[in-house]
C-alpha cells in the first residue's frame, strides 16, 4: 500500500534521514521504534508531505507522493495525528472536527463517519461545543484521532499518541486504535512506549540515528534480546 | 447630551473606517505573522482609483447615489484585490521560509514603492472628491440631528465587518482561515491549501482597505499619496488594541479607537487628537499586552 524507498531528508545541511525502506501492506498496524531524534517523525512527516525528501521516492497505492504538496496527500487518503496533538485550541471541537473533513464532499458520510468517532469516543460528544483548548490532554488526544478520521483515511498516521498520558488512558486510545484498524484503516504507529506499540502491531521497523536497523514482526521483535535491553527495559 | 450624541456617530464613522482598514492588518498577520505595511497604500490606492473611475464614469448620475456608489466601491474593491494578490506574489511569496525579518523589509520595501507609485501617477498634490455624491441631510436620530453621510459611512463598515464574520466564522474557506492562523502545519494535515488561504486573505484584506479609501474620500472630500500613512497607523493601532490577529478585535479597536479620537478632539483639543489615539494604545498595553481581544484561550500540550 505504501513504500518508502531510500528516503533521504534533510534540514539545512544537517541528514535527518540517511535512506529508510519501509513497507505498509493494507490492513497492517506497522509500529516504528527508536529513540528521540531517531527521525521516526520526520518519516511521518515525509510521508505526509510537510517535508520534502531530497532523493528517495514515497509511492502509495502506486502513486508517486513525494512530489505533492501536503494538501493533497490528505486527499489521496493519508491523515495523520501529528506529535503534540496539534489541535485547534482556540476552535470548538466540532470545528475541529469540521476542519479534518475539509477534503470531504460528502456531507452524509462525513455526518456518519462524526458518529462513529463519537461512539468511539463518547467524551467528544458531550464537549463538541467547547473550545479543544480547555480540554484534557487524553481528551485533546481523542480529538486529534477523531479529526484525522473525519478525513476518511485509508491510511492513518500516529505520532507518539501515548505522549503525556496516564497509563489508563493510553490504554483506552491504544484499545482504540485496534478498534479503528479491524474497520479497515491500516495503521502506521510511532512509539516511544515500544512495549505497548509492539503488542497492538503486527510488525515494526527499529530506527537509530535516520537509518532502518531491524525490522521484523511484532512478536519477533518482542521477544528479541536485543530490544528488550534497548528499548523495553528489563522488567516485567 | 446633543453636542455627545452628535460627536458619538461621527466617531463611529471614522472608527467604522479604521476598523475596514485594521482588519487587513489583523487577517494577514494572523494567518502570516506578518505586518503588512503596503496596505495603507492599498488604502490610498482604493481611494485614488475611486476617484479616477469617477472621473471616467458618472456613477451617482447614471445609477442613482446609493447604486452608484455601491458599484464604485465594488469595482475598486475588486481593483485593489488583484493588487493585494499580486503584493503577496512579488513581495511575499518568495520570503515565505526567509527569517521573517526579510519579510518585514520587504513589507517595508513596498509600501514606499507603492506611495511613490501613486505620488508618480497622481502627483503630490491633495486631490478634490466630487462634491455632493451622497445626500447629506441631515436626520433626526435619538432627539439629534445627525448629517445623514456619517450614518451611511458607519452602516456600510458595519455591513461589511457582519459579511466578514459571518464568512469567518460559519463557512468552510473561513473556518479554514481561523486553522491556518492557529497552526499552518496541522492545517495542512487537514488537507487545507495553505497558499490558497494566503491568497483568500490578501483579497479580503485589501478589498475592504480599498472600499476604507474611498469612504475616506467620500467623506473628508479631499485625499493624498501620503493618506495611508496615518490613517495606516491609526489602523494598526486599531488592530493592536483589539488584539492582533484577531478579527472581532479589529472591528471592536477600530470603532473605540474613531469613538475615543473623537471625544477627544471634541471635549480636549482637536491638536490633541493623535496624542489620544496612542495615549489610548499604550494604555491598553500596559493592562493587556495582548489587545482587548487577544488570544483568550491557551493551549494545553
Amino acid at each position: 500500500m505504501l513504500s518508502l524507498e531510500n528516503l533521504v531528508v534533510k534540514y539545512g545541511n544537517v541528514e535527518a534521514l540517511h535512506g529508510i525502506d519501509m513497507e505498509v501492506a493494507e490492513g497492517e498496524i506497522v509500529s516504528v521504534l527508536g529513540a528521540n531524534g531517531a527521525g521516526k517523525s520526520t518519516t511521518l512527516m515525509g510521508i505526509s508531505g510537510l517535508v520534502k525528501p531530497a532523493s528517495g521516492s514515497i509511492v502509495f497505492e502506486g502513486t508517486p507522493i513525494h512530489t505533492l504538496p501536503a494538501h493533497k496527500i490528505v486527499e489521496m487518503g493519508i491523515a495523520q495525528v501529528p506529535e503534540g496533538r496539534r489541535v485547534f485550541g482556540t476552535l470548538t471541537v466540532s470545528e475541529n472536527l469540521r476542519l479534518g473533513a475539509f477534503t470531504s464532499r460528502d456531507r452524509n458520510r462525513d455526518a456518519r463517519t462524526r458518529d462513529w468517532i463519537f461512539s468511539l469516543f463518547p467524551i467528544l460528544k458531550e464537549r463538541r461545543r467547547q473550545l479543544a483548548g480547555t480540554l484534557s490532554g487524553g481528551e485533546q488526544q481523542m480529538l486529534a484521532i477523531g479529526r484525522a478520521l473525519m478525513a476518511h483515511p485509508r491510511l492513518l498516521l500516529l505520532d507518539e499518541p501515548s505522549l503525556g498520558l496516564a497509563p489508563l488512558i493510553i490504554k483506552a486510545i491504544f484499545e482504540t486504535i485496534r478498534e479503528i484498524n479491524s474497520s479497515g484503516v491500516t495503521v502506521v504507529l510511532v512509539e516511544q512506549n515500544a512495549r505497548a506499540a509492539l503488542r497492538l502491531a503486527h510488525r515494526g521497523y527499529v530506527l537509530e540515528v535516520g537509518k532502518v536497523v531491524l525490522a521484523d514482526t511484532a512478536e519477533s521483535l518482542l521477544a528479541n534480546p536485543e530490544i528488550h535491553s534497548a528499548y523495553l527495559g528489563h522488567g516485567a | 447630551m446633543d453636542f455627545f450624541l452628535q460627536q458619538l456617530f461621527n466617531g463611529l464613522a471614522v472608527g467604522g473606517i479604521y476598523a475596514l482598514v485594521a482588519l487587513g492588518y489583523t487577517m494577514v498577520y494572523g494567518v502570516m505573522k506578518l505586518m503588512n505595511f503596503a496596505h495603507g497604500e492599498l488604502f490610498t490606492m482604493g481611494a485614488f482609483l475611486g476617484l479616477t473611475l469617477l472621473g471616467v464614469f458618472s456613477f451617482t448620475e447614471v445609477l442613482g447615489p446609493f447604486g452608484g456608489i455601491f458599484v464604485l466601491i465594488l469595482m475598486v474593491m475588486g481593483m485593489v484585490a488583484i493588487m493585494g494578490v499580486l503584493l503577496e506574489r512579488v513581495a511575499y511569496r518568495p520570503l515565505r521560509n526567509s527569517p521573517r525579518l526579510s519579510a518585514i523589509v520587504s513589507a517595508l520595501g513596498a509600501s514606499i514603492f507603492l506611495q511613490n507609485a501613486i505620488m508618480l501617477m497622481y502627483g503630490a498634490r491633495f486631490q478634490v472628491y466630487p462634491h455632493g455624491l451622497l445626500p447629506n441631510t441631515p436626520v433626526s436620530l435619538f432627539g439629534v440631528d445627525i448629517p445623514l453621510l456619517r450614518i451611511l459611512l458607519f452602516l456600510v463598515s458595519v455591513f461589511m465587518m457582519a459579511g466578514l464574520y459571518f464568512f469567518v466564522q460559519r463557512t468552510r474557506i473561513g473556518t479554514a482561515i481561523r486553522a491556518a492562523a492557529i497552526d499552518q502545519d496541522a492545517a495542512r494535515l487537514m488537507g487545507i491549501n495553505v497558499d490558497r488561504v494566503i491568497q483568500i486573505v490578501f483579497i479580503i484584506g485589501p478589498a475592504l482597505g480599498a472600499a476604507a479609501g474611498v469612504m475616506v474620500g467620500i467623506y473628508y472630500g479631499q485625499i493624498n499619496f501620503t493618506m495611508g500613512w496615518i490613517f495606516g497607523l491609526k489602523a494598526f493601532t486599531a488592530a493592536i488594541i483589539g488584539g492582533i490577529g484577531n478579527i472581532p478585535g479589529a472591528m471592536l479597536g477600530g470603532l473605540l479607537l474613531g469613538v475615543l479620537e473623537t471625544m477627544g478632539a471634541a471635549y480636549i483639543s482637536t491638536a490633541w487628537k493623535d496624542a489620544i489615539a496612542f495615549g489610548v494604545l499604550i494604555l491598553i498595553l500596559l493592562v493587556r499586552p495582548r489587545g482587548i481581544l487577544g488570544e483568550r484561550v491557551a493551549d494545553k500540550l
